[in-house]
């Protein structure tokens, strides 16, 4: 059936110019419209999302890599990349899930076993594989409640009416370089839709890893939560080890509805590269929520991961009495560097935000806190609370602030606060005096820094950010 | 008698400056051993070497602990075979719960011991019941460690600690400092709790207000880095009435 909704693409619309081969599990690297063509033929789509993306696409041609990040790298090649992989097959259940992708879970410490398991927490996974949705659970029981819950893929497939309705709503798909290229060339992602007035009753999870070789990842993520609804959403990534930069250029927007609440949570542990840098990832991520009236968007994230790091949940608080919040804690140690914050856009009467950030430096890891609030024209009695807060580990890192500030009119009521502090040797020696070693002494003052971001996470899921921080930081430490 | 610690001819400084200059020391086993001196005699930096503290280099001499040499041994190592030191002005740590920091100590010394490790219901019930002998409040289990703690609430929270790792081997940093006479007296009687005949005490100050709490067996007196007298508890009177000058003369 698919096959034939395929061929009849394939005949119908794209065989000018088409030269890549669909039965192709790769594609080779490069990219230009023939590319985007093949993608959007293999996610089997309807043609309206094929003219995005090339939409996007020559869009994307005439912007320019943005580089005001206080980030260095060596320049991108965007057409040594390749722009689709999939896995070798494609598994209808557990069991057929390639070992090694099961294995490498396990060595994250967050095998889907063991998530089955934990006590009375049902967490549904949309495991994203090398750009190919390979198994989504529980599906039918959030059927019940009228969730959706797929890929994209399926999403503009099955739903289209929804997704043109609300894709490049919130990121518009030239809102910047990188969003420009996700929106052109993306492979795959999740989609969510809660209706009128539902919780969701479960902790929606997607796990996203990259396996193959010199492949770029470019997921996007969409999640509508409709008037009065619920839900908390867990993004969590890792690659393993690899010696070639890879470009990961995600995309996701939240849109949440009157009165509607989105918690969305995210683990991100790419492989970092070496002590120099050398193979880490590259993080390009665009993250916009958009809150009507009575609305609220609650960003938390621990990014542990990547060599370069770029990313700014952000909110925009449009309707009155909407919420947005920013929780972060950022690690960066041998030769990561990160720049990341968020921006709290206040456009609605009495709508406030917080913004708490936490980021940590070891080794010769740079991390900078770029935030900006913007308190718009109509928006009386807007709010904001920041905190940054700097921790320094060893005299090699280094730890920037950047907050800006812009106020149409002088009615909004904004307080930031932002401390650097080095953990002392006293305060380690009082711990160690007490017959706490070394690293976990280091280990126990980082995660009491860390805890008002760890605080606001999922309980399962903060216990992995406890376990990932102190992987990340061994080592780091004398 | 049983000797707990033996330091033989200690030179210890901090950077290049020597401060304790051939320190001699032994403290007995079950014994209450006070040592007083004036202001920069090196009362802390003895307090410091014995604990390994990262400010303080042995350059000469050595400290045995239980017949081992811990000259070089790490800080933690030094806990672990229970020495425990009462800090003059203990560190804030801020998010660090103290309940969570102290089972933590508590059970790593456990282990240490080849004891079973307490569950959360037993450390927190025990842990509880001292809070309400040292006449803390409640919600200083949950606070951050020594966080806003008053100076008062730091030592009891000191004694807290000390009273929940059952250490060998105790040395009080000048614990009466900045207490008033409540906050004295529920210090002492902590301390004199653990009195079992076993554990030895080390309690350094310079004053001999804490010594009408807790009695002690030895006054040594510690002066330019040296211990200059050592005698019995009849020494606190005379050091009263005469001063550290006289005893200084007569070494």
């Amino acid at each position: 059936m698919a096959d034939k909704e395929l061929d009849r693409a394939v005949a119908g619309e794209y065989n000018l110019g088409f030269e890549i081969d669909i039965e192709e599990d790769r594609v080779p690297p490069g990219l230009n419209e023939d590319v985007i063509r093949f993608i959007s033929k293999k996610k089997e789509e309807p043609e309206w999302m094929t003219e995005l993306r090339l939409k996007a696409y020559r869009k994307w041609t005439q912007m320019e890599e943005p580089h005001w990040g206080h980030l260095h790298y060596d320049p991108i090649d965007y057409q040594a990349i390749s722009y689709y992989a999939a896995p070798k097959k494609g598994p209808e259940s557990l069991d057929e899930v390639d070992p090694k992708i099961l294995e490498a879970y396990e060595k994250l410490g967050i095998p889907l076993e063991e998530q089955k398991q934990l006590a009375g927490v049902k967490v549904a996974v949309d495991a994203v594989v090398d750009s190919v949705s390979v198994k989504t659970t529980y599906r039918k029981e959030l059927e019940k409640h009228g969730i959706i819950f797929c890929s994209i893929s399926e999403a503009i497939r099955d739903y289209p009416e929804l997704v043109q309705k609300y894709m490049f709503s919130v990121v518009p798909m030239n809102d910047n370089f990188f969003a420009a290229l996700n929106s052109a060339v993306f492979t795959d992602g999740t989609f969510v839709y809660i209706p009128k007035g539902v919780r969701c009753p479960m902790e929606l999870s997607t796990y996203f890893r990259i396996n193959a070789m010199n492949t770029g990842q470019f997921e996007r993520t969409l999640i509508v939560a409709d008037e009065g609804s619920y839900v908390s959403y867990n993004e969590g990534c890792s690659a393993p080890m690899r010696d070639e930069n890879q470009l990961h250029a995600a995309v996701v927007e939240l849109i949440a509805l009157e009165g509607a609440e989105i918690k969305y949570s995210t683990i991100q542990n790419w492989y970092p590269g070496d002590e120099e840098g050398k193979g880490g990832i590259y993080n390009f991520v665009t993250k916009r929520g958009l809150c009507e009236k009575d609305a609220k968007i609650s960003w938390t994230q621990v990014e542990t991961g990547s060599a370069i790091t770029w990313k700014y949940p952000s909110c925009i608080l449009k309707g009155d009495n909407s919420v947005g919040e920013f929780y972060s804690v950022a690690v960066t140690t041998l030769a990561q560097q990160a720049d990341t914050g968020t921006k709290m856009i206040h456009l609605g009467k009495n709508t406030s935000s917080t913004i708490i950030s936490k980021g940590i430096s070891a080794m010769k890891g740079q991390n900078t806190y770029r935030g900006l609030v913007k308190i718009g024209s109509k928006a009386e009695g807007a709010r904001n609370y920041s905190e940054c807060d700097s921790l320094l580990i060893g005299d090699q890192c280094g730890a920037h602030t950047f907050p800006y500030l812009e106020s149409k009119d002088a009615h909004g009521q904004v307080e930031h606060e932002a401390t650097t502090t080095k953990i002392s040797d006293e305060q380690l020696f009082y711990l160690r005096q007490r017959g706490i070693g070394e690293e976990d002494a280091v280990s126990m003052i980082v995660h009491g820094f860390c805890k008002e971001v760890f605080n606001q996470l999922p309980m399962e899921y903060a216990v992995e950010a406890r376990a990932l921080l102190n992987l990340t930081l061994e080592g780091s430490v004398g | 008698m049983s000797v707990m610690m033996d330091i033989q001819n200690l030179h210890a400084g901090i950077g290049e400056k020597e401060i304790l200059k051939g320190l001699n020391l032994q403290i007995e086993e079950g014994k209450v051993h006070a040592i007083m001196g004036p202001n920069g005699a090196g009362k802390s930096t003895l307090s410091k070497a014995i604990t390994g503290h990262y400010e303080v280099k042995v350059t000469d001499g050595k400290i045995l602990y239980k017949g081992q040499d811990i000259t070089d041994w790490e800080p933690e190592e030094r806990a672990l075979e229970g020495i425990f030191l009462s800090f003059q002005n203990p560190v804030e740590i801020p998010g660090v719960n103290n309940a969570y920091f102290l089972r933590t100590a508590v059970n790593a010394r456990r282990k240490h011991l080849g004891l079973p490790e307490l569950n959360a219901a037993e450390f927190l019930r025990k842990m509880k019941e001292l809070v309400k002998e040292l006449g803390m409040k409640p919600e200083m289990i949950n606070r951050s460690l020594n966080v806003g703690f008053s100076g008062g609430e730091k030592k009891r929270n000191e004694i807290l600690q000390m009273m929940m790792l059952e250490p060998d081997m105790i040395i009080l940093d000048e614990i009466d400092s900045g207490l008033d006479i409540d906050a004295l007296r529920a210090v002492s009687e902590g301390i004199n709790k653990l009195k079992d005949g076993k554990r030895s005490f080390l309690v350094i100050t310079h004053y001999s207000r804490i010594l009408d709490y807790i009695q002690p067996d030895y006054i040594h007196v510690l002066m330019d880095g040296r211990i200059v007298k050592t005698a019995g508890p009849e020494l606190v009177a005379e050091l009263e009435e005469k001063g550290y000058g006289a005893i200084g003369a007569e070494g």
